[in-house]
């Protein structure tokens, strides 16, 4: 199969994968969209294919490794790896509802195949760092993946993380920074100011790059969006994970990728589509089950 | 009588000999805690973290993830205050297996004022659903406890005073978590404590006794669990019942023995403690006193009650 074709399954994949998670907030009455949205391209990469993983047997000792930092964004998770096999693709419809696996944010101690609980924003960075430094101690190869949102990297503990993970020179570590330019409600424009979004960029004018690199972090820039990038990007970092750097992919994205209307809109940080709305995705989604 | 921060160093130390997952992160203060012990014994084991409290319980979290058994080493008021979050979500909810070695716990930190005094810790921690929370009184119950921590699967808060106390027990002591020791019978007073502070309680039970007053000490070395029976039976054996902790009176130790009498056996509990206030730098004695629990003062106030 050439590159090509490969990437349009991804694509596929991925309008699935978005149609899963706003179709399934929609029906539970509440949860995020413009994150789970931004990242989607990058989790079905990692989960299709990066991350040397079973999902028919999720604990597997040597698999690599993926945490969620920017927790809230679980349906999306929650929908590639239900995609992927982790769960069933029925079971979807039990988010946020009670006796459910698939809690509002990940929680490890119910869903097989997490790798930690997230929510709180700011701690995923810090368990990846552990499970990487463990590896490393226990001679173990795999690799540790951790998504971060750019609003997120407002949190201190992301700091922490930050400068402590290249003193222990783990190249098998990799965080992914989902930079989609929105937070939940953020800072207005000023007048004629012009950003990717609705409202301000987080790190409007903040060289983030320069700052990783300069604290050790080799650092990579993709669009989040086009597999072509993302998912030599991602092999590459799992192929130098015997190096003695943890690696950065600043990967530019789009809060709410995916759908015109919920493009670069703050508000669809966490919204419910109505059922015009949803017709109007599915149909710019290509999902022809739910079209008709 | 040996310091608890250098039982908890030694202890870790003869701990790694036989336990090769036995890891220890520190945040820059491995010679105060005396954590250090372990560096040296084991520097491939030992993990500096540095001054970055809430990272580094998160860090342990992902060891143990990997088979490690993390033991976290600051001072109390980092962990309980600064790093409660990461604490609360990925070790208490994730019921991660990591230690939590809390140094310079209570009043008594070697003078370095309320800014590092963490008189609250006993009231989060025993609120935090799936974590045990230990306190023990002296060296021989302290090593017996480390090493019970590390064997346990699951989190456990580990309250450690910074300084020597008395040894109350002797090598035939072995600990039962939830199980409260009663340390000296009597029927007037039950003063009932935890930590070094149980020391301090059976030296005034005994000024007491010198002076007609038949006064009982029970030692909580374990916060939680604990056995609620056993707390009633013996306040059922005294005409009043007194609860002495370095910690604030709300929600604490007599917060705690407050709220089992009162379901199970109703009667007055006089709670002795830090009243609504913060401490102050000062040496142990002066803090003592001012807090009123040294044994002489303690005596008094019981007297006082009778």
């Amino acid at each position: 199969m050439s590159n090509e074709t490969d990437y349009k399954e991804l694509e596929a994949l991925a309008r699935r994968g978005r149609w899963l998670a706003i179709s399934t907030v929609a029906s539970s009455g509440a949860g995020h969209v413009g994150g789970p949205f931004s990242a989607m391209d990058l989790l079905v990469a990692l989960y299709f294919r990066v991350m040397n993983v079973r999902p028919e047997e999720p604990g597997w000792p040597d698999r690599d490794r993926f945490i969620l930092s920017k927790g809230h964004s679980s349906i999306g998770q929650y929908a590639v790896m239900a995609l992927r096999g982790y769960l069933p693709i029925e079971e979807l419809k039990t988010f946020d509802k009670g006796n459910s696996r698939l809690q509002g944010h990940p929680d490890v101690t119910k869903l097989p195949g997490l790798d930690t609980s997230t929510g709180s924003l700011g701690q995923g960075l810090s368990v990846g760092l552990g499970i990487a430094l463990g590896a490393r101690l226990r001679g173990k190869k795999f690799h540790t993946f951790v998504v971060l949102g750019d609003g997120e990297l407002q949190e201190g503990m992301v700091w922490e993380a930050l400068h402590i993970a290249p003193r222990y020179k783990l190249g098998n570590l990799t965080a992914i920074l989902d930079w989609n330019g929105l937070q939940q409600f953020g800072w207005v424009l000023a007048i004629n100011e012009q950003h990717r979004g609705d409202r301000r960029d987080p790190w409007s004018g903040i060289d983030l790059r320069g700052i990783f690199e300069k604290l050790g972090w080799r650092c990579i820039e993709i669009n989040g969006h086009d597999f072509s990038q993302v998912v030599p990007a991602l092999q590459s970092v799992k192929a130098s994970g015997d190096s003695d750097q943890p690696t950065m992919i600043l990967a530019h994205t789009v809060k709410g990728k995916g759908v015109h209307f919920t493009e670069g809109k703050h508000e669809w940080h966490s919204k419910v589509a109505t059922k015009d709305e949803l017709r109007i995705i599915a149909k710019e989604l290509g999902i022809e089950e739910a079209i008709a | 009588m040996k310091a608890l921060r250098d039982v908890f160093g030694d202890t870790l130390v003869a701990l790694g000999w036989t336990n090769p997952n036995l890891v220890v992160l520190d945040a820059d203060l491995a010679n105060s805690t005396k954590a250090d012990k372990f560096a040296m014994a084991y520097p491939d084991r030992f993990l500096q973290m540095g001054i970055a409290e809430q990272n580094f319980v998160g860090v342990a979290v992902g060891l143990a993830s990997v088979g490690f058994v993390p033991w976290l080493s600051t001072f109390t008021v980092f962990f309980t205050h600064r790093a409660i979050d990461p604490i609360r979500m990925l070790v208490a909810q994730t019921h991660a297996n990591v230690k939590i070695g809390a140094a310079y716990s209570g009043l008594l930190t070697g003078l370095t004022g309320k800014t590092h005094q963490d008189v609250q810790d006993i009231a989060i921690m025993r609120a935090m659903p799936e974590m045990t929370v230990l306190a023990p009184a002296d060296a021989i119950e302290g090593e017996a406890i480390i090493r019970w921590a590390t064997d346990f699967q699951g989190p456990v808060y580990l309250r450690l005073a910074r300084d020597a106390s008395p040894n109350v027990f002797d090598e035939s002591y072995s600990f039962v978590p939830g199980k409260t020791i009663l340390l000296r019978e009597g029927s007037d007073v039950l003063i009932i404590s935890t930590g070094p502070q149980s020391v301090r309680c059976l030296k005034a039970a005994e000024l007491l006794g010198d002076q007609g007053v038949s006064a009982g000490v029970l030692h909580l070395p374990s916060i939680k669990p604990v056995n609620k029976d056993e707390i009633v039976s013996a306040s059922e054996k005294a005409k009043l019942v007194v609860t002495v902790e370095e910690h604030t009176i709300y929600g604490g130790l007599g917060g705690l023995v407050a709220e089992i009498l009162s379901e199970a056996s109703p009667r007055k509990v006089v709670r002795f403690g830090i009243e609504d206030r913060w401490g102050e730098s000062a040496p142990n004695d002066f803090l003592l006193d001012l807090f009123q629990m040294s044994p002489q003062r303690l005596s008094e106030r019981i007297k006082a009650l009778i």
